[in-house]
């Protein structure tokens, strides 16, 4: 194990263990911030893997945005600050059930299919900026622009749905 | 790099975003959990753009499709919990009965419907 596979191996632990924090903690708010943790180790996992524009949108998308936008979703949902009441045993017995099955087959299916690769890293085009723009803006430019609208068009929903009933509601 | 190590990163997380998705009541949560599986996925497809050697960068550029498409799916499904909790005063998953058969939750939504 060289030292790009060990910092792989702590990041990982700290997103996967993380991650075992937001989906079970009795605090709400506990979990929006854990989540902030696990994303941002996503994003070290992103730059091991050369994606360096890539640790950046995370960061700035899914840490910056996305985790503050949740944390609003608490405070407007009156989410308790203390513990809360979990679900039923046999729900969480079911669940994790489901979850190990789930589990198993993508990691056995994973590393029988592609368990011997080796990923050169040595040989592969860094993702930065300049790289994934000229790859963004020739081959991708199509569903690019769709996605803008795509945006757009959630934004605008966002907006309209938060707004209420309009008018006749405030009369 | 061996691909394994990304390969099991990537399964952990999906399959506790499952767990968070059947097992959380508040929606907030159930939505979180989704998030952290959308990530598991991202962490492959960039492993896997990374093995390829992709000259387009097809892995990386959908990686940032999927993040913009998480990021709109988090707009309008925070929008549509704070619309139900003004409605109906809870996001918890369980009391949200409307379409359930059991009329018992039928017959307490209704009752903000005769307020208005």
């Amino acid at each position: 194990m060289n030292g790009v596979e060990l910092a792989f191996v702590l990041l990982g632990a700290v997103a996967v263990g993380s991650g075992v924090l937001v989906v079970t903690t009795t605090r709400v708010v506990h979990a929006a911030l854990w989540l902030a943790v696990s994303l941002g180790a996503v994003a070290g996992l992103f730059l091991l893997l050369t994606a360096e524009l890539m640790a950046w949108v995370q960061v700035l998308i899914y840490v910056g945005a996305v985790v503050v936008l949740v944390l609003f979703a608490l405070m407007l949902t009156r989410a308790p600050i203390g513990p809360v009441p979990g679900a039923p045993v046999a729900r969480v017995v079911l669940a994790g059930a489901i979850a190990a099955a789930t589990a198993a087959v993508l990691v056995g299916g994973g590393l029988t299919a592609m368990g011997s690769e080796e990923i050169d890293l040595e040989a592969i085009d860094v993702g930065t900026g300049r790289a994934i723009g000229a790859a963004l803006f020739t081959a991708w430019v199509l569903p690019f622009e769709v996605l803008s609208v795509l945006l757009l068009a959630a934004l605008v929903g966002a907006i309209v749905l938060s707004r209420g009933r309009g008018r006749e509601d405030r009369s | 790099m061996r691909l394994a190590f990304p390969l099991v990163a990537s399964a952990l997380l999906f399959s506790l975003g499952v767990f968070g998705v059947l097992a959380r009541r508040n929606a907030v949560l159930v939505l979180m959990s989704v998030e952290l599986m959308l990530n598991g996925v991202n962490i492959n497809l960039v492993a896997f753009d990374a093995w390829w050697a992709d000259a387009l960068h097809a892995g990386q550029v959908l990686t940032l499709f999927v993040i913009t498409i998480a990021a709109a799916e988090v707009g309008v499904g925070l929008a549509i919990v704070l619309l139900v909790f003004r409605n109906r005063g809870t996001s918890d998953l369980d009391d949200l009965g409307l379409l359930d058969e059991r009329t018992e939750s039928v017959g307490e939504s209704a009752e903000p419907e005769a307020a208005r």
